[in-house]
């Protein structure tokens, strides 16, 4: 029997692959199910020692992370009405009432807008500029390419300072519009990239084939060649998300208000009268959900093989 | 249906000269082969028929417009893509009606239009299916219904059976050949298969490093060979070239080498120098009282017949003869030539020298 051979694993093996499997499972994970489960403990809960497996799940935290509450003296307590909903009760209880939402929800919804907005910018352009430089002969080609992969070749924090004063002067601080064009700059080497590769592997036939049969050049391009890259351009579009969903260094240096993205508010969730972090593990908690549906989404388009055997090779 | 006729057609890939002036004339209704080894240019001349190339130079006439800068969709052609190109995104029933949509066609016709198609070639229990899992044949026919259904000007085949196994090949050139009797369209079809060209065409175009060597019908092409190349190209095995020195001249009705003569058809042209004598496989005789011998290398047995190598003094020749002669390695044969389809060439420049029995085909193309 030869080194290379491939055999049933025997049921020993299949044991010791699915014990790995959870193990490494387990490990990762480990940190997500301890953000969710913080989310639902109490502050107290949540700093005890050691720490609490089981616990009285409480929506104290989501109730911290949405609103802005202030303290009342007992005597105020008594005259004021009884609280009408669920979660003026969890306020009342600690002797505070709701003063007004807090600003988590607009953040949130920056995020949204600027991540999703820069992820149909690059992708837009990037499938645009890949069909281009995959089908046509475009003068110094090599060298553009390249030119648009070095733009990948330092960190682009290094920039920051330049792009900094720049944004200043140009009245692009702390804009949606700012940080959108800020997103799509650093994706788009990425996006032109993985997208011409998959571009090249769809044959110039099916083009040609549409050509013939009397579609025009660009019909030609939406009608055959995009269904045919739909598998490229989803995980592509899942890149660029998840990096202008992450992105912190930016995002703490270009926007303060208006435009400030969930990232850098999270964390100062934390000190507005002792340490909440059953609040901030909630904010962490909704700011995965996005990605996390957006990513399942467009699994199917993942799977290859869509076009698979309609062009014999 | 149309003629196409193809002028002074030129195409440079930069420095590259793909085709060099190509000029031949298809008629209404014709099997039209473009034969020739890879890269001699032929797929390029499809493909500028097709509009899928722009020529540099030159023009392409499709019943009777100009058309060489013209866009494929603006030209009314079908084209079957070696590899199919099926989209495979869509159905059967979505790819053979994908050319019709894009005319605006209402979607009951093209119901109408695309069950006729399938019943023609018989698919119709596949329509529903997606193209990813079908076999090479019924690929083949998906691609052969989307180019039929919309009733084209002519059809473009860049090497449609390339794809499909041997055994199979067979087949699907009978059906498309049935197809294109039953239809009477114009087809130009590029393959290298020079058995496939002599089968399927009615007339063939032999090409080379971007020439037409040859244009004529496929017994002619056999027979009357223009040039060295196309003689060698055609034919399994190819035809024989017995190399010598000497002189041939207008009114000559025999040659001699080697202290032998032979008869020839009568010339019609002076040469002199290197000179090959070209000789078809089964024109070759094996007759013990010649006094012109060769010896017996290798025998092949193939049924009713028999390849005979021989090694002459002149070069190795092979005979096709009957499989009951007897020829053993080893044995010194005498070697004679059937006179009336000798062909000379002159082997500097590869070109078949005129002859009273190759006239008739060599002037006119």
């Amino acid at each position: 029997m030869s080194g290379f051979s491939v055999t049933e694993p025997s049921k020993r093996q299949k044991w010791i692959a699915g014990i790995l499997v959870i193990t490494y499972a387990v490990v990762t994970l480990m940190p997500l199910l301890w953000i969710i489960a913080t989310g639902f403990k109490s502050p107290e809960d949540s700093i005890s020692y050691p720490p609490k497996v089981i616990f009285q799940p409480t929506l104290e935290g989501y109730v911290n992370l949405f609103t802005t509450q202030t303290r009342i003296t007992p005597n105020m307590k008594d005259t004021l009405a009884e609280p009408d909903s669920w979660y003026e009760q969890i306020v009342r209880d600690k002797n505070m009432v709701i003063a007004g939402p807090s600003r988590y929800g607009q953040r949130f919804l920056n995020s949204v807008i600027i991540g999703f907005g820069s992820t149909f910018l690059s992708i837009f352009l990037g499938t645009l500029a890949a069909y281009a430089f995959s089908r046509f002969k475009v003068p110094i080609k090599d060298d553009l390419l390249f030119f648009i992969l070095s733009t990948r070749m330092m960190p682009p924090i290094a920039v920051a300072i330049p792009i900094f004063l720049m944004y200043r002067q140009l009245g692009l601080s702390d804009t949606h519009l700012g940080m959108i064009l800020l997103y799509t700059a650093v994706n788009l080497s990425l996006s032109v990239w993985l997208l011409k590769g998959f571009i090249d592997e769809i044959p110039l036939e099916y083009e040609e084939a549409a050509l013939i049969d009397g579609y025009t050049r660009f019909q030609a391009f939406y009608k055959v060649v995009l269904p045919q890259a739909a598998t490229g351009i989803a995980s592509t579009a899942i890149f660029c998300l998840i990096f202008a969903w992450n992105e912190y260094a930016f995002a703490v240096l270009l926007t303060s208000g208006e435009a400030q993205t969930a990232p850098p508010f999270i964390p100062t969730i934390i000190g507005v009268g002792g340490q909440d972090w059953p609040a901030v593990a909630a904010g962490a908690t909704i700011f995965l959900i996005p990605v996390m549906i957006f990513t399942i989404f467009l699994r199917k388009h993942l799977l290859r093989g869509i076009t698979f055997g309609a062009v014999r090779k | 249906m149309a003629q196409i006729i193809i002028k002074n057609l030129r195409k440079d890939f930069g420095d590259f000269t793909a085709v060099k002036s190509s000029s031949f004339t298809i008629e209404d209704g014709e099997f039209f082969m473009l034969l020739g080894p890879s890269g001699c240019g032929k797929t390029t001349t499809l493909r500028m028929i097709a509009g899928l190339e722009m020529p540099t130079a030159g023009e392409v006439f499709i019943d009777g417009e100009e058309v060489s800068q013209k866009r494929a969709s603006e030209r009314d052609i079908a084209f079957v893509f070696q590899m199919f190109a099926l989209y495979p995104h869509l159905n059967v029933q979505q790819n053979i009606s994908y050319p019709l949509k894009s005319q605006g066609m209402p979607k009951a016709q093209i119901k109408v239009k695309v069950a006729e198609v399938a019943k023609i070639l018989g698919i119709e229990h596949i329509l529903n299916k997606p193209v990813g899992g079908l076999s090479g044949g019924d690929r083949q026919r998906v691609a052969l219904g989307r180019a039929i259904v919309r009733e084209p000007k002519a059809f473009m085949m860049d090497e449609p059976l390339g794809a499909l196994d041997a055994e199979f090949r067979e087949h699907m050139s009978q059906e498309l050949r049935t197809l294109h009797d039953q239809m009477g369209a114009t087809t130009v079809y590029v393959t290298h298969d020079q058995l496939e060209a002599m089968q399927m065409g009615d007339k063939i175009v032999v090409m080379n490093h971007g020439s037409v060597e040859q244009f004529g019908v496929p017994q002619d092409i056999y027979d009357w060979p223009a040039t060295m190349f196309v003689a060698n190209f055609i034919g399994s095995p190819s035809m024989n070239f017995l190399h010598f020195e000497g002189t041939v001249a207008t009114g000559d009705t025999s040659i001699s080498f080697d202290g032998q003569s032979f008869d020839i058809p009568a010339q019609l042209s002076t040469a002199s120098g290197k000179l090959v004598m070209g000789v078809r496989p089964e024109h070759v005789v094996l007759q013990d009282d010649s006094a012109y011998r060769g010896e017996v290398t290798a025998t092949e047995y193939l049924g009713t017949t028999q390849i005979v190598t021989l090694d002459t003094p002149n070069g190795i020749l092979k005979a096709r003869t009957p499989a009951t002669q007897v020829a053993n390695v080893g044995d010194t044969i005498g070697l004679d030539f059937n006179p009336r389809t000798i062909t000379l060439f002159d082997e500097t420049t590869g070109e078949a020298l005129l002859s009273k029995a190759n006239k008739g085909v060599l002037d006119h193309g």
